[in-house]
C-alpha cells in the first residue's frame, strides 16, 4: 500500500524524522519502559507485604506504614525525585563507598524515586482491597483450619488481587505518565529524546507530538493487557454461556 | 525556626504562585468538565465524539508532554499567527506564552478531562423522576440542567473532584520545569545554590503535604454539609 500523497510530500521534504532522530526516540522508549518496569516490578512486591502489615490492628506496626504512604503520596514525585537525586551525592561518605558508583548515574536515583513513590500508592490499592475481603470467606478459612499464612496465600491475596486489578491498572498509567519527569534530571527517556529534538530542531509540534502518540501508544497497550487480565481473573464471575 | 539563608521571601511567594496557579486551574477544569459532561450526555453525535476524543487524548498523554507542547509549541502558534497577521492585514500584535499560563492551561485541559467523567457519572447519578418533574413543570432543557440537575449532582460530584483536586495541587509541581518560579523552582535553585538539597525540599514537601492535609479537610466538611438532608444507608 502506497503512502497518500500528501504524507509522501511531507516525509520526502522533512529533516526531523531521520534514521537518527528515530534510533533516539527509540532509545528514550526503552530507557521508559525499562524505568517504568522496573519501579512497578520492584514496588509490587514490597507492597504486597506492606500492605498485609498495614491492616495489623498494632499500631507500632501499621503506624509506621501508614505515615510512610502519607507522605510519599501527600508529596509530588517531583519533589520526592529532587530530594533523592539531589540528596544522595550529600548522605555523607557515600562517595567513597560502592554505592556511590550506582547512585551517581541519574537512572538510580529516579528508580528509587519512582519505585517509593508506586509502592506507597500500591500499598493503599492493595489494603484496600484486603480489608474489603467478605467475612465469611475468612470464617471459612477458618472453618477448614487453615492458618494465617495458608489464609493469607490461599484466600486473602488472591480475593484481593481481583478487586485491585481495576485500580492497580490505573496506577500503572499514572507510573508511565509521571516516569515522564525523568527527563528533568538528565535522563533521556521518551520526553528526555523529544526535548533534545525540540532544542536541536526548535520543532516544538513535531518532537511532542510525537512522543505524545508514543506515549498513547504505550497506553493504549497496557490497557489492552490489563482489560485481558482482568478478564481472566473475573471469569468465574462471567454469566453461563457467554 | 529554621535558617532559609535568605530564601524565605521567595518560598514564600512561590507557594503563593502554586496555590494560584492551582485554584486557576481547578477553575478551568471545572468549567471544562461541566461543559464535557454535557456534551458526553447530550444527544449530539458530533458532540458526544469531541467529547469522547477530547477525554481519550488527554489520558493517553503524559502531564509533563503536555506542558511542553502548550508551552513552547503556543510560543510558535502565536508567533505564526501573529506573523499571518502582519501580513494579511498589517495587524501587529505580539503575545509572549509565559510559563504561568501554559500551566493553568494545560493543567486545566487535564484534569478538564477528569472532571468530565466525574460529573458524567454524578450526572448519571440524579434519579430520571427529577427531571421528569422538572420538565413536567414546563422547564426548558437549559432551566432543567441549571436548576435540578447541576444542584442535584454536586453532592455526587464532590468525592470525585475532591480526589481530582488532590492530584491536581501535586502535578502544579510540574510547571517548575517550564520555568515558572513556583516553590519548587526556588526550592531547586535554593538547593543547587546552596548544596543542601534537604534543607530546601524538605519544608517544601511539607507545605504539599500541609495543602493536601488541609483540603482533605475541608472536602470531608463540604461533604458532610452537601449529604446534610440525605438519608444514609447503612
Amino acid at each position: 500500500m502506497m503512502p497518500p500523497d500528501f504524507l509522501a510530500a511531507w516525509l520526502n521534504k522533512n529533516d526531523i524524522f531521520t534514521a537518527m532522530t528515530i534510533m533516539e526516540y527509540w532509545d528514550g522508549a526503552v530507557t521508559t519502559v525499562q524505568l517504568v518496569f522496573l519501579s512497578l516490578i520492584i514496588g509490587l512486591v514490597c507492597a504486597v507485604p506492606l500492605a498485609i502489615l498495614r491492616t495489623v490492628r498494632n499500631p507500632f506496626i501499621s503506624g509506621p506504614v501508614w505515615l510512610y504512604t502519607y507522605l510519599f503520596r501527600g508529596t509530588p514525585l517531583l519533589i520526592q525525585l529532587y530530594i533523592i537525586y539531589y540528596g544522595v551525592a550529600q548522605i555523607p561518605g557515600i562517595q567513597e563507598t560502592f554505592w556511590w558508583e550506582i547512585f551517581r548515574e541519574p537512572f538510580y536515583p529516579a528508580l528509587l524515586a519512582f519505585t517509593l513513590n508506586t509502592c506507597a500508592y500500591t500499598t493503599e490499592i492493595i489494603r484496600g482491597a484486603i480489608i474489603s475481603t467478605p467475612h465469611g470467606e475468612i470464617e471459612a478459612a477458618k472453618a477448614y483450619g487453615m492458618n494465617w499464612f495458608m489464609r493469607m496465600r490461599r484466600i486473602v491475596l488472591p480475593s484481593a488481587a481481583r478487586r485491585a486489578v481495576q485500580a492497580y491498572s490505573n496506577e500503572v498509567i499514572f507510573m508511565l505518565h509521571s516516569s515522564a519527569i525523568a527527563s528533568v534530571v538528565t535522563i533521556v527517556d521518551l520526553t528526555g529524546a523529544a526535548r533534545n529534538i525540540y532544542s536541536r530542531f526548535y520543532a516544538p509540534f513535531d518532537a511532542f507530538i510525537f512522543v505524545a502518540l508514543c506515549y498513547m501508544v504505550l497506553t493504549f497497550i497496557l490497557v489492552f493487557a490489563f482489560r485481558k487480565l482482568e478478564n481472566h481473573l473475573l471469569r468465574h464471575q462471567r454469566p453461563v454461556g457467554s | 525556626m529554621f535558617d532559609l539563608k535568605g530564601y524565605g521571601p521567595a518560598l514564600l511567594n512561590g507557594a503563593v504562585v502554586t496555590i494560584e496557579l492551582a485554584f486557576l486551574s481547578l477553575a478551568l477544569a471545572l468549567a471544562l468538565g461541566l461543559i464535557g459532561a454535557a456534551a458526553k450526555l447530550s444527544n449530539s453525535r458530533i458532540a458526544v465524539g469531541a467529547a469522547t476524543a477530547y477525554t481519550t487524548l488527554i489520558r493517553g498523554v503524559p502531564d509533563l508532554v503536555m506542558m511542553l507542547l502548550f508551552y513552547y509549541g503556543g510560543q510558535v502558534a502565536v508567533n505564526m499567527l501573529s506573523d499571518y497577521a502582519w501580513e494579511a492585514y498589517e495587524i501587529d500584535f505580539f503575545f509572549q506564552f509565559d510559563p504561568f499560563i501554559s500551566g493553568v492551561v494545560t493543567i486545566g485541559l487535564i484534569f478538564g478531562a477528569y472532571m468530565t467523567e466525574t460529573f458524567r457519572g454524578a450526572f448519571l447519578a440524579v434519579e430520571t423522576g427529577q427531571i421528569e418533574a422538572a420538565r413536567a413543570y414546563g422547564f426548558s432543557s437549559w432551566h432543567t440542567f441549571r436548576r435540578v440537575m447541576v444542584p442535584q449532582m454536586l453532592r455526587h460530584a464532590l468525592p470525585g473532584i475532591g480526589n481530582n483536586w488532590q492530584v491536581l495541587l501535586k502535578t502544579t509541581a510540574l510547571v517548575s520545569i517550564i520555568g515558572l518560579t513556583d516553590m519548587v523552582r526556588v526550592a531547586e535553585e535554593a538547593a543547587k545554590a546552596e548544596r543542601m538539597p534537604f534543607h530546601f525540599f524538605i519544608p517544601v514537601a511539607f507545605v504539599y503535604l500541609a495543602l493536601t492535609a488541609g483540603s482533605e479537610l475541608f472536602i470531608k466538611w463540604l461533604d458532610k454539609r452537601a449529604n446534610a438532608g440525605v438519608i444514609q444507608e447503612n
